[in-house]
Order: structure tokens, then sequence, then C-alpha cells
């Protein structure tokens, strides 16, 4: 055809081989293909309004339950913690982010675009690197928003009832810290399993019984082992770091954090393993 | 330049790239042919880094893929036209490559227009035909300007249109002095395209020459007819031809078309037809990978096709 003749001169105009770093600009590239399709947008929007939307939702239902046909209500009162009340949304937003992560990598190999991102990029840890630095830069501030804007507007509906609390109270701060520090972790090892597994429903599922379903299997061991392997699964180490009240089932908000990034960091010893090793 | 050393890939049992060494130089169009299975998109994922080899190297420029920091100035490459996400558009895809690479959206619109694509550009790719699909992976091929292209089957389900298009794009970068590197499991296309041939069949290079090499490669043969063939084979077979009956008419081989009429006339037989034949590109390619064809059909295939 005619256009290959008229644009010689155009295809032969000087691309110069650049000298910046190759992460830099892997980091630009990946941060145009994390904008560039509408999954991202929707696991984002998902995220918050699950964060927002169901934690208001939870304190809405507290402050309007009916006393009358709970016998435990004050016993519910002296349990009640109004931050870990505020943040609920966050059990279910962690699979809209988890999501998120998986289908940064696993979106790749699903549609074969792979194999075109690491002819790009010859160096598969520089790959994983920028999209870890990309996503985990998204995560940190959607998550953190949302865990905060939850907190704000559930303390408001508390507030109602006087139930409500501030982050000037003990472990408040760290509490809401810790639930958007969850929701920017759990993309990573979404992220990670993504890299292990490669097609997206496989890593889903694991993610999604990682998360949800080893605390249960927990539960098949006879005490005391029940709750020292419970408390080890991520969910219930997160949440030691994103709750107020002492549990004596869950590990302290420090031991939670290790655990979790535990976690996080073998998720992606495996993940680089396997990246370098097997052919793409 | 791709120079490759003993290039070897062991799937199990199966010798996928069986100790290929071959050099493919700048300024002409290179034609990597071999039946299906022969192992040439292995071969050229080994040459991208995409898959490791078993054994040997494959360098690109006299550095292995993975050590050019930003390949696609090097190297411009279409394996698959499906290997990218349906979900994004034409320019954003070639802008994330381009952008890991160090190169700018004015590049980007340069490599759109000259493919064709300028006006669905913001068009999700998941939406293009296959032809625009190939468009859109050459683009991307030619993001770097690069030095060396290589492309896997790239007139595969392609209209007419498509494949001349292919065709002129291919030898016009070979005139600029690039090295071009197309894998085909078609001879005939090949031929049009190519102007040097690297055959390979289950791994093993088979033949490494000019195009014109191949043709003059095949056997040339006359097809004669005339009034009484079971006698006139028999005189030709006295003088020394190979006489090979296929109803009508009789294919000789050994003998010029002169002293085929001449001994015909000696014994009194009456010459119809007399024409010289030469085996096709696609028969020379069928003799060399006929005992590398991995799955026969039924009919003892590959059939051989006759001119």
């Amino acid at each position: 055809m005619s256009t290959v003749e008229a644009s010689s001169q155009r295809l032969s105009s000087n691309v110069s081989a650049p000298s910046g770093s190759a992460l830099r600009a892997a980091l630009v590239s990946e941060w145009t293909k994390l904008r560039s399709v509408r999954s991202t947008v929707w696991a984002l929007l998902l995220t918050s309004a699950f964060t927002i939307g169901l934690s208001a939702l939870f304190c809405w239902a507290f402050v309007n339950r009916d006393e009358r046909r709970r016998d435990g209500s004050l016993r519910d009162l002296f349990l009640f913690d109004p931050t870990a009340r505020s943040l609920r949304g966050v059990v279910l937003a962690q699979l809209a982010i988890g999501v998120l992560g998986v289908l940064v990598m696993s979106s790749e190999y699903t549609t074969g675009m792979i194999r075109t991102s690491m002819a790009a990029v010859p160096s598969r840890r520089v790959l994983l690197a920028a999209k870890t630095i990309v996503l985990t830069t998204v995560s940190l501030v959607v998550g953190m928003v949302s865990a905060f804007v939850a907190f704000f507007l559930g303390q408001a509906i508390l507030d109602g009832k006087g139930l409500g609390t501030s982050l000037g109270e003990p472990s408040v701060l760290r509490a809401v810290l810790g639930a958007g520090l969850y929701l920017t972790l759990i993309p990573m090892f979404g992220l990670a399993l993504g890299t292990i597994v490669r097609r997206t429903p496989g890593a889903i599922a694991t993610l999604f019984g990682v998360v949800l379903i080893l605390p249960l299997l927990a539960d098949a061991f006879p005490e005391p082992w029940d709750v020292r392997l419970g408390r080890l699964s991520p969910l219930n180490a997160g949440q030691a770091f994103f709750s107020v009240r002492y549990d004596p089932d869950l590990l302290t908000p420090t031991e939670g954090l290790l655990v979790f990034l535990g976690w996080v960091v073998a998720a992606y010893i495996v993940a680089i393993v396997m990246l370098t090793k097997r052919d793409a | 330049m791709i120079e490759l050393r003993e290039l070897t890939k062991r799937y199990g049992d199966t010798l996928a790239v069986d100790a290929l060494t071959v050099d493919i130089t700048p300024g002409c169009v290179t034609g990597f042919l071999g039946p299906n299975g022969a192992g040439k998109t292995t071969t050229m994922r080994m040459i991208l880094g995409l898959d490791a080899p078993t054994k040997g190297t494959a360098l690109i420029n006299g550095k292995p893929y993975a050590q050019h920091k930003f390949p696609l100035h090097e190297v411009g490459a279409l394996l698959d036209a499906k290997a990218l996400h349906g979900g994004r558009k034409a320019f954003d895809h070639l802008l994330c490559l381009a952008q890991s690479n160090g190169i700018g959206r004015k590049r980007v619109k340069t490599v759109l227009e000259l493919v064709g694509l300028a006006d669905v550009a913001n068009k999700r790719a998941g939406t293009f035909s296959l032809g625009m699909g190939q468009r859109l992976g050459i683009a991307g091929a030619l993001l770097g300007d690069p030095g060396i292209l290589m492309f896997d089957e790239p007139v595969n389900g392609l209209d007419p249109e498509g494949i001349v298009w292919i065709r002129t794009l291919l030898r016009w970068l070979a005139s600029e002095g690039r090295t071009v590197f197309v894998s085909s499991h078609l001879m005939t296309e090949m031929a049009m395209t190519a102007d040097r041939l690297i055959v390979v069949g289950r791994g093993k290079l088979i033949a490494d020459a000019t195009v014109e090499d191949f043709v003059a490669r095949g056997e040339r043969w006359f097809e004669v007819r005339s009034s009484r063939p079971t006698e006139l084979a028999g005189a030709l077979g006295k003088a020394g031809a190979s006489v090979e009956e296929r109803g009508e008419s009789s294919r000789v081989r050994g003998l010029t078309s002169t002293e085929i009429g001449d001994i015909a006339l000696a014994a009194g037989i009456a010459i119809y037809g007399l024409t010289e034949q030469r085996a096709s590109l696609e028969d020379v390619f069928f003799e060399l990978t006929g005992d590398s064809v991995e799955y026969h059909g039924m009919l003892g295939m590959p059939a051989r096709v006759t001119s």
C-alpha cells in the first residue's frame, strides 16, 4: 500500500536510544497500563464504596438496632469498638483491591500481553518492581483516603447515640492507619499470587482462599491450635492491627503487622523465583 | 544482525530446537521456513529472551537480548497479533510500550499513521480485526526504529490486500539496510518476499540458501504426449532416459527435447506435446522437509503439489 512509501522518511526519523534508567521508564509505562484499562477504575471505585459505604451501613445498623430484643445489649455496648465498627467494610473492600493486584499481572498472562511486555522490558525483576511500585502507590492513596473517610463518617453516625470515638483516643489513629495499610498490602499479596498462578481465575480463587477460607480451616484444629493458627492467617493478622479493642484471640498490632508482612514477603520470594525461572 | 549458536530447546523428550547455528544478516529479508511444529516460534521466543535456551546462545548485535536496556531500539518483533490487552485503546497500548523504552508520544502517533491506524487510535484493541491487530503489532515493532525486525507468520489470516501490504513493508525495510527475519510455513509466500531461506524441520537446520539456489535445486523433466506412449517409453529407456508413464503423458528425465524428438521420429511415433517442467518451490520444500513433518495425513501427506 502507498502508506508505506509515503511515510518512508518518517519511519527513518532517528529515534535515539535514551539514557535514563530502565526502572524509571518501566514505572511510567506501568502507570499508563494501570490507568488505561477500565477494570482498574472499577476495582478502585468498589474498594472505596465498600470501605466507606458498608462501614457507614454497619454503624447505622448498630445505632438503629432494636435493644429490646437483645438481652446482651449491655454486654454489646461494653465490648463495642466504634473504630472497628466504622472500618468493617475493609473485609469486603480487600477483595476488590486484592483482585486489582492479581489482575495487574494475571491479565497480562491471560491476554498474552506479557510476551509483548517482557520483550519491551527484558529484566523481569524490573518489570515486577515497576508494577509493584505503581500498584502500591495507588493503593496507598485510595486505601488511606477510604479508611479515614469511613472512620469519620462512621463516627458521625455513631455520635448520634453518643457512641462515637475520635482519633485522639488511644490506639484509634493506629487502627485507622492500619486499615489503610492493610488495603495497601493486600494488593501486593494479590500481585504476587497473580505472578505465581498466572491465570486470573486461579489467582483470584487462591487469594480468596487464603484470605477468607484459611481462618475457617484453622478452626478444624483442636484447641489451642485453632486459635494459634487462626490468628496467623492474613485476615486475622490484619485485624490485629486495625482494631482497637484488645482481643485475646488475636496477635498484638505489631505482631499482626509483622505476620502480615511475612505473608507478603513469602509470596514475593516465590513470585520472583518463578518469574525469573519460567519461560514467558 | 542475529547470531544463533548451537541454539537448543528441549521440552521433556522432544527437541523443539536442535543445535541451530545460523547468522541472520542485515539488508535482506531472511525467510524462516518449516512445517508447523518445526521450532520456528520457539526459536524466535528464545531470540527475544522469552524462553530460556536449554543450550546455546542467541545474540542480538553481539549481546543477549536481556542485556539490552531498551531493546525496542534494537529489535522490533511481532510474534502474535493477539499478544495485547484487548481492553486498552490502540494508542495507550503503543504508549505503554513506548514509555518502557523511553520513546515519546510523537513517535506513537507517527507509527500509527505509518500502519494506517491513526483513525482508530482511540478504539479498544480488542475490537480490531485480525488484519488491524497485525498492523498494530507491526506499529509496536517499529516504535524504536530498530535495525532488526522479526515477524512470526505475519500474513497468517490476512486478506489479499493485507498480504500485499506486509510483503511491500518487509521488502522496503530490508532495502533500508535492516535485518528482516520472517517465519512462514508457506514456501510460495516466502519465495515472493524473501531473498534468503533458512529451512528447518523438527528443530534442525535443513537448508540455508538464496531463493535462486532453491529454484535451481528443483529437478527438471519433460512432459511428453505421443501416439504410442509405451513403445516410446521403451525407446527412450534404451537411450538412457528414465520414463514415468502417467496416463495420457509421460515424464521423461535425462534427455534433451531434441533427443526425445529424434528418438520418436526414428521409431515412427507422433509427438503431440513436449513441454519442459520444473519442480515448484513447494516441491523442493516438501522434498526437504518431507521426513520431518510431524503429523502426516492419512493419505500419505504431505501431498506433492504438481505444476
